[in-house]
């Protein structure tokens, strides 16, 4: 773009802009920041932190409430399960969606068409949520991890996207491998998924993060309270306002309960957005890529 | 006469034949691919197309002991049950008015937003306020309700700001007045810098030559957005009300599953919820079935139509299909 001199009612102009994003980004990050000073508030029950409404410090730094939280037990196993369904979850989606793309990127495989539409038209229609619960429990898979990662694994959109990639791949590279005598399989192993790792990535996160932030399946399909993923125990923490087995926790280790109630609950947030917020700012170009290739029709 | 009618014949089936033997050929030359399409298949018959064949349990009475298939039939009975059923249209109202509020007052932000965001030259300063505005949208909400807890409590806050006005404080989430206000503010704060990366994409691939032109002819800033950027996203703002009209009865279950309480249900309670607690936890299947078989349709009538609609407005290049 041309450089034009600014005029000075433009460089006001300018400055409102910067201002109004700079007030915007602040209203996001408040909420979260609220959260951050409660559960390192150290002024017992009466702190300022969640008493006189809006705060920017902790009036006392402290972190007694994450000491506390760190022996909850119930926060340990949901970590656990939550770190398992992503891993196995990631896993399977990334090696099933590939392997159901690749084929569908051969224009002229036979059945192509009607491969594509019985994929397609589960975007447009589902059995919903009652089918499916009782399909998981015919199939006994209650209370399994296979339970939390099988029925999402190979998502419609994800295949797509997938699909479209693995077109884009010179035809030549995939012809000269063939020429050296390799059979699909090799040019798919060795020639394609190596050329298609952007994709991988992106789809790999998108689906990660879905596995993380995932708690409806698991409230409906685990009925073992042990068993249940980090969103559920944080659910039934923050939402069900069930502080009762924290407050269980504390009489029994003889701590003093100066921790009321919500410090705790701000905590277990913290907790569960924690490895989410260190990992966000070099994963979200990713997804940022992605929704950009998704936006590309097929 | 009778030879050339043989000759045909006999060419038919060889043609016949041949095309069998080049399919076969086809077949073979591509056996390793179709063999690597067996999971997927596998997979989408038994948890899609199974839990399709599930929904045959909204036409009958399900005895959990007979299973599905040997349940016995009872046609329309439960979609009469349905019809009969007060309750049904105060959440089928819920859904539409929540579900249209937030479309009246959510669907404009991201747009905005977009436009301010490619006003700023600064590239670190852009970068910085798009990972800001993203974040909400990875965080569960779960994580956002117990959040928005803490913001809206009575010592929260946004009534510490009220009781600054002196105003008097409000139970906000469990006030039926309020409680959709503050469905719809909580969904645009989790959405609207997300929802902006496709407008804001649309306003960095318009011929920046548009823009010298104008600056040559002397536009100023404000004409430059209103003569050519905002014209020039049109389109896919089109696109976009289209597309989100056929979401008209997703109101937003995660969200307000985790937010909404006993004393709004009057107010809040959506088909998703509904099915929810009818189906699995008052285990009332065949219901629950039907009240959701109900939405998938209409989903599934409103996509097509939607979709004829995009291809009227906006060609063949913006159709889902």
């Amino acid at each position: 773009m041309i450089n034009v001199k600014k005029s000075a009612p433009d460089k006001l102009i300018d400055a409102m802009i910067y201002f109004i994003l700079a007030v915007i980004m602040l209203l996001t990050l408040y909420p979260f920041w609220t959260q951050v000073v409660i559960s390192l508030d150290g002024g017992g029950v009466d702190s300022a932190a969640y008493s006189s409404g809006i705060v920017l410090f902790p009036s006392e730094l402290t972190f007694g409430s994450y000491k506390l939280a760190l022996q909850f037990n119930e926060l340990w196993t949901g970590y656990g399960y939550t770190v398992l369904r992503t891993v196995l979850g990631v896993i399977l989606s990334i090696v099933f969606t590939a392997m159901t793309a690749y084929p569908l990127s051969k224009k002229d495989l036979p059945l192509n068409k009607a491969f594509t539409s019985i994929i397609l038209f589960t975007m447009l229609f589902a059995g919903g949520t009652i089918p499916s619960y009782l399909l998981i429990k015919e199939l006994h898979l209650m209370n399994t991890v296979w339970a939390l990662v099988v029925p999402g694994m190979i998502g419609a959109f994800n295949v797509l996207i997938m699909r479209n990639f693995f077109r884009s791949i010179p035809e030549e590279l995939e012809e000269s491998a063939r020429v050296d005598g390799a059979g699909y399989t090799r040019i798919f192993t060795q020639v394609v998924l190596p050329l298609s790792k952007p994709v991988l990535a992106t789809v790999a996160l998108w689906v990660g993060v879905g596995h993380w932030n995932a708690w409806f399946d698991s409230l409906i399909y685990i009925t073992d309270p042990d068993k249940q993923v980090l969103q559920v125990v944080l659910r039934k923490i923050i939402i069900q306002n069930n502080t009762s087995d924290i407050t269980l926790l504390i009489q029994n280790l003889g701590k003093d309960t100066s921790f009321s109630g919500r410090q705790l609950q701000a905590t277990v947030v913290m907790f569960s957005i924690l490895p989410m917020l260190i990992v966000y700012p070099f994963i979200q170009k990713y997804f940022v890529k992605g929704v950009m290739i998704g936006a590309i029709k097929g | 006469m009778n030879d050339t009618v043989i000759t045909a014949k006999a060419d038919l089936v060889l043609t016949r034949a041949k095309l069998r033997k080049e399919r076969w050929k086809k077949y073979k030359q591509y056996r390793a691919l179709l063999i690597m399409m067996i999971p997927a298949m596998l997979y989408y018959l038994v948890f899609h197309y199974l839990p399709m064949y599930g929904v045959l349990l909204a036409f009958k009475d399900f005895k959990i002991l007979q299973g599905v298939w040997n349940s016995p039939w009872v046609g329309l009975d439960i979609f009469e049950k349905i019809f009969h059923d007060e309750y049904f249209f105060t959440v089928l109202k819920n859904t539409m008015i929540i579900s249209l509020y937030k479309l009246l007052f959510g669907f404009p932000v991201p747009i905005i937003f977009a436009l301010l965001l490619s006003e700023v030259m600064n590239a670190r300063y852009k970068k910085l306020v798009q990972t800001v505005t993203y974040l909400p949208h990875f965080i569960s909400w779960v994580v956002l309700a117990g959040i928005f807890f803490t913001m809206f409590s009575l010592e929260g806050p946004v009534n510490t700001l009220i009781k600054l006005f002196g105003g008097d404080p409000v139970l906000f989430l469990a006030d039926p007045r309020y409680f959709r206000s503050i469905l719809v503010i909580t969904s645009i704060f989790q959405g609207f810098g997300w929802g902006s990366i496709i407008y804001f994409a649309a306003i960095s691939n318009i011929d920046p030559q548009l823009y010298e032109a104008a600056i040559i002819d002397g536009a100023g800033r404000f004409k430059r957005m209103f003569y050519i950027s905002i014209p020039m996203l049109v389109p896919i703002i089109a696109i976009m009300l289209i597309l989100s009209m056929s979401g008209i009865l997703d109101a937003g279950f995660d969200q307000i599953f985790n937010m909404y309480n006993v004393q709004v249900y009057n107010v809040a309670d959506i088909i998703d919820t509904y099915v929810y607690r009818k189906g699995i936890v008052e285990m009332n299947y065949s219901y629950a079935t039907a009240v959701g078989l109900f939405k998938s349709v209409v989903a599934l009538i409103l996509i097509f139509a939607v979709n004829r609609l995009v291809k009227l407005i906006g060609g063949k290049d913006h159709a889902l299909w």
